[in-house]
């Protein structure tokens, strides 16, 4: 796994050509604390560096890897979404509901759809989740943390509804009724890798190419940076802004079906809070809260880091309380270092006229969301 | 500075690098006390990082202070103005959310023996203030329902609450009337009679000269020049400024018009926030191929609000908008851009800039689809065509990849014309195009929309400075409170004439000897 991280460090000259050192310069700093966690966790318990360990953990890893990748464009324009976690409890839910087969009054009988449907179905509910955020968001100018705190809620009700607050168990599925192979992601291994971790690696792969390839990508940076420039660039904001939260909810969707898979069962509660270890990736991989700053490595960084942390203080039996505090202290010290690294970059930047663009209002948000988390 | 023996603050030596670029090239000041003391240069010669090392803003990488022949450091604006140095900002600085006597006070307030705000004591030296700057803004007013010139004023009042020993003002007229600028200068000759010293910072070069005794212009990080204001005139501190003969350009012949590109016909435009009152009413003009048309108003005069609904940006009350035959009815931005229409907007680092994108990327923003190959961009027509625009019009920048705030301002306007050159389009709009840049880039500025011109392109720009419509437009229109009032051809045009139709009084000489 560590070689695999380092691949991208090892690219550092040809990023330093385009001028992008800065950047690396700094999100090697989530890289420089993910490798002192490795050693740390190394030496004090002889558990943690061990293949089978790293690729548990990176597995834990996964499913908040794939979230903030999605959290991460929203973040990128300037928004949040707070209705992740819910949207993981219902996705599963919906998945755990077709499987265990919809009755269809019409033709008095029970619909066992195959699980390729399940799957679409299961995303759907992720993407129009994001939907109705985008169109909150975008057409009815509320506000991104009240608009996505007000789904968190609903869609939490929801999968607590359809479920009446239990748990679907058992979702392997029939041979006799076509519909097995669910527990698939969450129990085969590809090359003894985790699928769980390779889907977060296909995602990581997508996003990547999404952000700096394609014209959507460069929309997005744009319109998160200056919607107001963006716009009269001919860039199409408004869909733009769409687009990110129904990506976050697919992305939600997604880490719903590997949790479901791997637990064989579906619970409406599942996701809860998953929302704000998300962002905390996003914000340690060294994005701005602001918009317009930020990219999928320093991302899964980020997911990295809290992880293997988390991981390491259970294996190393510290108690549950104090795994919060270290949790806590990281993300605000990954946070306050960031922001000292964008005063500076700022600064240089305004070397002749310019003004900075909202300069005083670049700082405290950070902090209060990371507050909140 | 002739040896005037009493300097209150001197600066040796002063250097400052950004990065691999030196702002400042060790610049020798002196501030004599109780004088008006003007600092001029284009934008980027260092006129506004002397003035950060000065107001504590930012620390000098070599050099000293001296202040009353002490040398100093300032560790902070606070620092700085705790040793009587105050600034006041050419961008606003203010909360609009809190009141004008809030603002006044900010981060000073007068605490009662109960450590609760004193509202009275505090409203008392507002009024003083105001009474002082001939202002009726009642201070407890919001700012956000002053107009901009009143914040300006507000502005000055909070530099002027501070009883401070020198003031720093960078373009402190930017936003006023001519009957609020003479009440400031009526204020600069008190203070100064009263022993504070200005340095005074403004791209208004006669206003700069009626109002100081002394001149010093920088280029390029070099203080070049000092002078007796009394001895120079204008001519001399532009070639000074720009190290070169100074013309705004020529309008191309009218002989090469083609047809008709941009049609606006009965254009009426609603204020946003309140319906009922048309910030345009019932505009009408055309503009041919390779004529260049400049809307001259003052601000509020609806100049801003017409070139952004052209654009698309704001809704069409009533009226018809037509690029060449075709009706921009209900199109959105992007599809006026592909049909030849763009705009560059009043404020660049609201609307024109990303601030955190590259200069090369800003200026391929709006062209993205001329270099996309399947689903994804390609890198290396993305460099062709940003390596173009930057040759066309002539950004000087160390390279496509640096930060857009590196460039000056001048630079900076120039990227954003790139950007919409690159759309290929028929018309262009530039909404003050000459905005925050200095004579140098403005020329530039003028010679490039001249030559585009030329090239068939239709421009229409809108100013409030006489002396940019004089120069190079072809017509002239005048604006007046939503409705244009007058129009002149290049020739027949006198300065007077079209200040007088937009409602600008004449009798004061804020703009006089400005065309040359």
């Amino acid at each position: 796994m560590t070689s695999k991280l380092l691949a991208p460090l090892r690219q550092k000259p040809a990023w330093l050509e385009n001028g992008l050192g800065l950047r690396i310069l700094f999100e090697g700093r989530a890289f420089i604390a993910l490798i002192v966690i490795v050693i740390v966790f190394s030496a004090l318990s002889p558990n943690y560096f061990t293949v089978e360990n790293l690729l548990v953990m990176s597995r834990h890893v996964a499913v908040n890897a794939i979230l903030a990748i999605g959290m991460l464009m929203v973040i990128l324009n300037a928004g949040i979404d707070l209705s992740v976690g819910s949207t993981v409890g219902l996705t599963g839910v919906v998945a755990g509901y077709l499987l265990r087969g919809v009755d269809v009054p019409i033709w008095d009988s029970v619909a066992y759809p195959a699980v390729w449907v399940v799957i679409i179905c299961s995303l759907a509910v992720g993407g129009l989740v994001g939907w109705v955020n985008g169109v909150l968001v975008s057409r009815f100018k509320v506000a991104p943390f009240v608009a996505t705190l007000g789904t968190l809620y609903v869609v939490r009700g929801l999968a607590l509804l359809i479920t009446n607050g239990l748990t679907y168990p058992k979702l392997q599925g029939t041979p006799a009724l076509g519909n097995t192979g669910f527990n698939w992601v969450g129990f085969e291994t590809f090359l003894s890798i985790p699928v769980g971790i390779l889907v977060m690696v296909a995602l990581a792969a997508l996003g990547t190419i999404l952000l700096n390839k394609t014209p959507f990508g460069r929309w997005l940076y744009a319109s998160g940076g200056n919607e107001r420039a963006a716009e009269l660039s001919g860039i199409p904001v408004r869909k733009v802004q769409v687009s990110v939260y129904v990506i976050s909810g697919v992305c939600a969707g997604v880490a719903g079906l590997i949790i479901a898979s791997e637990l064989t069962s579906a619970t409406p509660q599942t996701g809860s809070s998953f929302e704000l270890t998300a962002i905390a990736a996003v914000v340690i991989g060294g994005a701005s809260l602001m918009g317009g700053r930020g990219n999928i490595r320093g991302t899964l960084l980020g997911a990295f880091v809290i992880g293997f942390l988390s991981d390491g203080l259970v294996i190393i039996g510290v108690s549950q309380y104090w795994q919060m505090v270290f949790k806590g202290a990281v993300i605000v010290l990954a946070v306050m270092l960031n922001s000292v690294e964008y005063r500076s970059k700022r600064a240089k930047a305004n070397s002749s006229s310019a003004p900075p663009e909202g300069a005083d209002l670049t700082d405290p948000q950070p902090q209060a969301v990371v507050g909140s988390a | 500075m002739s040896g005037a023996a009493d300097v209150v603050l001197r600066a040796n030596d002063i250097t400052k690098r950004y990065g691999g670029t030196q702002a400042l090239k060790g610049v020798n000041f002196e501030i004599a006390r109780g004088t008006v003391t003007s600092l001029l240069g284009e934008n980027g010669a260092g006129k506004s990082t002397l003035m950060k090392i000065l107001a504590g803003v930012e620390k000098p990488t070599s050099g000293t202070l001296e202040l009353d022949g002490e040398l100093v450091t300032f560790d902070s604006t606070v620092d700085a103005a705790d040793k009587g140095i105050s600034i006041i900002h050419q961008e606003m600085s203010l909360c609009p959310n809190l009141s004008v006597r809030d603002n006044i006070f900010m981060g000073r307030e007068i605490v009662t023996a109960a450590g609760t705000v004193d509202y009275s004591a505090e409203r008392k030296i507002v009024r003083q203030l105001m009474e002082r700057l001939e202002e009726s803004i009642h201070p407890d007013t919001l700012v956000a329902d002053l107009r901009l010139g009143q914040q300006q004023i507000v502005e000055i009042a909070r530099a002027l609450s501070v009883n401070a020993r020198i003031l720093i003002m960078d373009e402190p007229t930017s936003a006023l009337s001519a009957s609020e600028v003479e009440v400031l200068f009526k204020v600069i000759k008190d203070l100064r009679a009263s022993g504070v010293s200005i340095v005074y910072i403004s791209h208004h070069l006669e206003e700069a000269l009626k109002v100081s005794e002394y001149v010093v212009v920088l280029r390029d990080g070099d203080m070049v020049a000092t002078a007796t204001a009394a001895h120079v005139d204008i001519a001399w501190i532009i070639s000074t400024m720009v190290g070169r003969d100074f013309d705004l350009g020529q309008p191309p012949s009218p002989e090469g018009y083609g047809a008709t590109a941009l049609t606006v016909d009965e254009v009426r435009v609603a204020d946003p926030s309140n319906p009922e009152r048309l910030l345009v009413d019932g505009v009408s003009l055309e503009v041919r191929a390779g004529e260049i048309v400049c809307i001259y108003g003052l601000m509020g005069a609806g100049r801003t609000e017409l070139l952004e609904t052209l654009a698309g940006r704001m809704p069409l009350v009533s009226g018809k908008v037509l690029v060449g035959d075709t009706d921009l009815r209900d199109l959105s931005i992007s599809e006026r851009i592909e049909l030849g229409l763009g705009l560059v907007p009043e404020d660049r680092q609201r609307d024109g800039l990303v601030q955190s994108m590259s200069v090369g990327h800003n200026i391929s923003l709006a062209s993205l689809g001329s270099f996309v190959k399947g689903l994804f961009l390609s890198r290396s027509g993305e460099d062709e065509i940003v390596r173009d625009g930057i040759k066309d019009v002539q950004v000087k920048t160390a390279s496509a990849a640096a930060a857009i705030g590196s460039l000056s301002g001048g630079n900076q306007q120039k990227v954003i014309i790139a950007k919409m050159l690159l759309t290929n389009p028929k018309v262009l709009l530039l909404d003050e195009p000459s905005r925050g840049i200095d004579v140098g880039a403005k020329s530039e500025v003028f010679g490039l929309l001249s030559s585009l011109a030329t090239k068939g392109l239709a421009v229409l720009y809108s100013t409030s400075e006489v002396a940019e419509c004089l120069s190079i437009a072809n017509r002239i229109i005048v604006m007046r409170r939503g409705k244009i009032v007058a129009e002149f051809g290049s020739e027949g045009a006198t300065k007077d004439e079209i200040m007088a139709a937009s409602g600008e009084q004449t009798d004061t000489s804020r703009t006089n000897g400005k065309n040359k």
